[in-house]
């Protein structure tokens, strides 16, 4: 297809862009009911001309049209397929272009979904929306264009970075974009509520569903990328506190305090004004990560040669967003009076507890991720913050948030009951108990500290059981009549069980990952074996092999335990020739209780042997288990009856708020 | 409870928890951040006593072409230059992939008494063309950059 096709729908998407947010802006000021309606069919026509823009960027791709720049630059003929289509974000201009399609979908979707959305609030969350649009449309036209030409093409593309080159690669970032530009709806809500001054139950229970996607998106996305370390990069580990992941956790964090604080607003109209600041946070996060990655501010894995205007560029969308919707909020936010109060014990203040926890980890990673951006401003000293610092200052802080998990959903509404709350989680208390005990009993070596997170991991798992065991009333009436209230509960009883539960299971796997890891990192000729853990690793011979693009070496591994044979391993060690460049290809034995991991390095300097790396990780599986239960729970939460139909009128003011002093 | 009294408290527990994060922050800031030198600015330090042996530093320079050893069962070792001054530095485990002779890179580590530098991190970065910005920085400082190498830097050997 023909590329100028794509650089008109650009073009045309910012066109529109421009019309929906003045229509909708302006018609909803005006009460123009044609206007308003016009915003809508700009949104849908925005996206149409998006999905058109990209659709012409991939197939240019699958065609290998070489005469486009970032084809030339990102693709090669020999590559396969599904690298050529993964490919076509796998490079800054294409992953803005994917930034820009998610945006214009979301904004078809708020026009498609939001009929039952009173006229103004629709029309005011699309003008807002497409404010947001014009800015990154803007910024492709003017300093990424995807569809620059190269004169002469050259014959064959320079190939997609090989580190990029994995199934990861289709799946990571739009998830990821899928969440940072989700919260760009619940930030539209945020400021469409403020221009109305209308924050209300209504209002959060419009808002929920688009935060709940955003952030189960985010889940993925981030559990995705966090899986694709582990097993590309080849050292093993999951996490690294890059600025970049941080940059993804932000809003995750950010989004996590949201979903809590709106049900708040929705269940009992109190915390309005820091529930709308969420909002603007999390799209304020995400728009930080995007600046982040793309500017190449910090020293990053996620880093790529950048061109500083572009930084800029996204430095002044960032500002422009930020300043402009935070002084809306100081200006309006005032007015939002909180119609309902609640005791210093109860559901309320619980979820308060939790936003109070969630956003001072948010905050505390926002300035070690910073901190060295400001001191080599400010002093011209090179920093780095590590994991020592955020180790540190999350686990210290998410410790009494997950200690008080288990609680909040036990708690009444308005005033709640500590004692009692207690009285239904001792049997909790006594799994979680036990379990840490078990295991310091049973481990072997790993400090004490990693007994008390598996007993921690187990009352967050017991304690979100017991949620349901007490939603069902189990062993307090017939079994039968148990599980006719377990099919009857709400989507959203199911999604808080299930989100808790998983973040047990992740800390479980985080700490027996880190805590009970063996590890061995040796020369090893063929014949020569390794332990690791229960298992035994005989190097039986590296062989040369080909894929579609590259050549490899292959190493054979046979994995013992307890003196029988398990399995074959072959990590590999990849040579592209393309750019000239190599990568580690891991082999991961999972049992789902513990994983095998091991790496080729690189040829001992007497060329008979290699460097192998092998890991043992108990639990390590958990890690993204965990993860994806969070976003089944979310799913579940999004299923809800209550969230899905009719989300009903706005109602009066409730009669029966008044506050008992 | 008062209107008032509850809202104090609301208040006064809010900013406990967010006096505690921001000490906590505070904390952890003066005791775990880890200074980044080049080579030269490292033996400089090193000699002044500003910087002690054991102290958790970054290193960053180029690898010194044909410095690179890799034995049977100990650790790697290669040189990190600036082009004035050079580093030994020696790394137990496997080498990211985009190390090369030539080619910038990270080191975490600290310096053992010998003024040997033991690494147990060496950085790779997604990107072949990409040089670390405290790297280029260094290499600024000791009059061995020219504009435009970044970008132009060819593997100075094809592995393996």
């Amino acid at each position: 297809m023909n590329p100028e096709i794509g650089q008109f729908a650009i073009l045309l998407a910012l066109a529109l862009a421009v019309y929906q947010s003045a229509s909708g802006l302006l018609g909803a000021g005006l009460r123009g009911p044609r206007l308003m309606a016009s915003a809508s069919s700009a949104a849908l026509a925005q996206a149409a001309a998006l999905i058109v823009a990209f659709g012409v960027l991939v197939m240019a791709y699958v065609e290998s049209d070489f005469s486009l720049a970032v084809v030339a630059g990102n693709s090669n003929s020999l590559k396969p397929l599904l690298y050529k289509i993964a490919g076509a974000w796998g490079n800054h201009e294409g992953s803005m272009l994917l930034w820009a399609l998610m945006l214009g979908l979301f904004g078809g979707l708020v026009a498609l979904f939001g009929r039952n959305l009173p006229t103004t609030l629709r029309a005011r969350v699309l003008g807002v929306q497409g404010l947001v649009g014009v800015a990154f449309l803007l910024f492709i036209a003017l300093t990424s264009n995807p569809f620059a030409r190269l004169d002469p093409p050259p014959l064959d593309g320079r190939g997609l970075n090989p580190l990029l080159q994995d199934p990861g690669l289709a799946f990571h970032p739009p998830m990821l974009y899928v969440g940072y530009v989700g919260f760009s709806v619940t930030f539209a809500f945020a400021i469409a509520g403020l221009i109305e001054g209308r924050i209300d139950a209504a209002w959060a229970r419009w808002v929920r569903p688009w935060a709940l996607a955003a952030w189960i998106a985010l889940t993925l996305g981030i559990a995705f990328g966090s899986w694709w370390a582990y097993y590309e990069l080849g050292w093993g580990g999951f996490w690294f506190w890059d600025p970049v992941e941080n940059a993804s956790l932000l809003p995750w964090l950010a989004g996590a305090a949201l979903l809590h604080s709106a049900i708040v607003v929705e269940r009992r109209e109190a915390m309005k004004a820091w529930t709308v600041f969420l909002a603007l946070l999390a799209f304020a996060l995400s728009l930080l990560g995007t600046f982040l990655v793309r500017s190449g501010v910090l020293t990053s894995v996620h880093a790529f040669a950048n061109d500083p205007a572009r930084g800029v560029f996204i430095l002044a969308i960032l500002t422009l967003t930020v300043g402009g919707s935070f002084a809306l909020f100081a200006w309006r936010a005032p007015a939002l009076k909180a119609s309902a109060t609640f005791a210093p014990v109860s559901r309320e203040t619980a979820l308060a507890v939790n936003n109070l926890l969630l956003t001072s980890a948010a905050l505390a990673v926002l300035i070690g991720t910073l901190y060295p951006l400001v001191v080599s401003a400010l002093a011209g000293d090179a920093i780095s913050v590590g994991p020592p610092y955020f180790n540190f200052v999350v686990g210290a802080l998410f410790l009494p948030l997950l200690l008080l998990v288990p609680f909040g959903p036990m708690m009444a509404w308005k005033r709640g009951d500590i004692a009692a709350a207690a009285g239904r989680l001792w049997v909790a208390a006594g799994l979680a108990l036990l379990a840490g005990l078990a295991t310091l009993a049973l481990q072997s070596r790993g400090p004490w500290m990693a007994a008390f997170g598996i007993g921690l991991a187990a009352w967050l798992i017991c304690g979100a059981l017991s949620d349901l065991a007490e939603r069902v009333r189990l062993f307090r009436v017939p079994l039968t009549v148990s599980l006719a209230r377990l099919t009857g509960l709400s989507g959203a009883a199911f999604g808080s069980t299930l989100a808790h539960l998983g973040a047990g299971v992740t800390l479980a796997g985080i700490i027996g990952a880190t805590a009970w890891q063996a590890e061995s990192i040796k020369a090893m000729h063929p014949g020569d074996v390794a332990e690791v853990g229960p298992y035994s690793v005989l190097l039986e011979d590296v062989v040369p092999v080909t894929g579609p693009n590259y050549t490899a070496d292959q190493a054979r591994l046979r994995l013992e335990r307890g003196g029988s044979f398990v399995l074959t391993m072959t990590p590999e060690r990849r040579f592209f020739p393309a750019g000239r460049s190599m990568t580690t290809e891991t082999a991961i034995h999972t049992t789902g209780l513990s994983d095998i991991y091991a790496a080729l390095g690189e040829k001992t300097a007497d060329g008979g042997g290699w460097t192998v790396r092998l890991h043992y990780k108990p639990l390590a599986p958990w890690i993204w288990l965990g993860a994806i239960v969070m976003a089944l729970g979310g799913l579940c939460s999004l299923a809800d009856r209550r969230l899905r139909i009719g989300a009903p009128a706005r109602r009066a003011v409730p009669a029966v708020a008044a506050p008992a002093e | 409870m008062t209107r008032k009294q509850r809202r104090f408290a609301f208040l006064a527990g809010g900013l406990a928890i967010l006096g505690l994060a921001a000490a906590l922050v505070l904390f952890a800031l003066r005791d775990t951040i880890v200074f980044f030198y080049g080579p030269g600015e490292a033996m400089a330090r090193l000699e002044s006593g500003e910087l002690r042996p054991g102290q958790r530093v970054r290193l960053g320079g180029l690898v010194e072409g044909g410095s690179v050893h890799i034995v049977k069962d100990g650790p790697v070792t290669f040189a990190v230059t600036d082009g004035n001054a050079t580093v030994p530095v020696s790394f137990v485990g496997l080498l990211p992939d985009l190390f090369r002779e030539g080619q910038g890179v990270v080191a975490q580590g600290s310096f053992t008494d010998g003024r040997q530098f033991a690494a147990d991190e060496v950085l790779a970065k997604h990107d072949e063309k990409y040089m670390p910005p405290e790297v280029a920085q260094a290499l600024k400082d000791s009059g061995r950059w020219k504009e435009g190498e970044a970008g132009e830097a060819v593997p100075a050997k094809a592995a393996p």
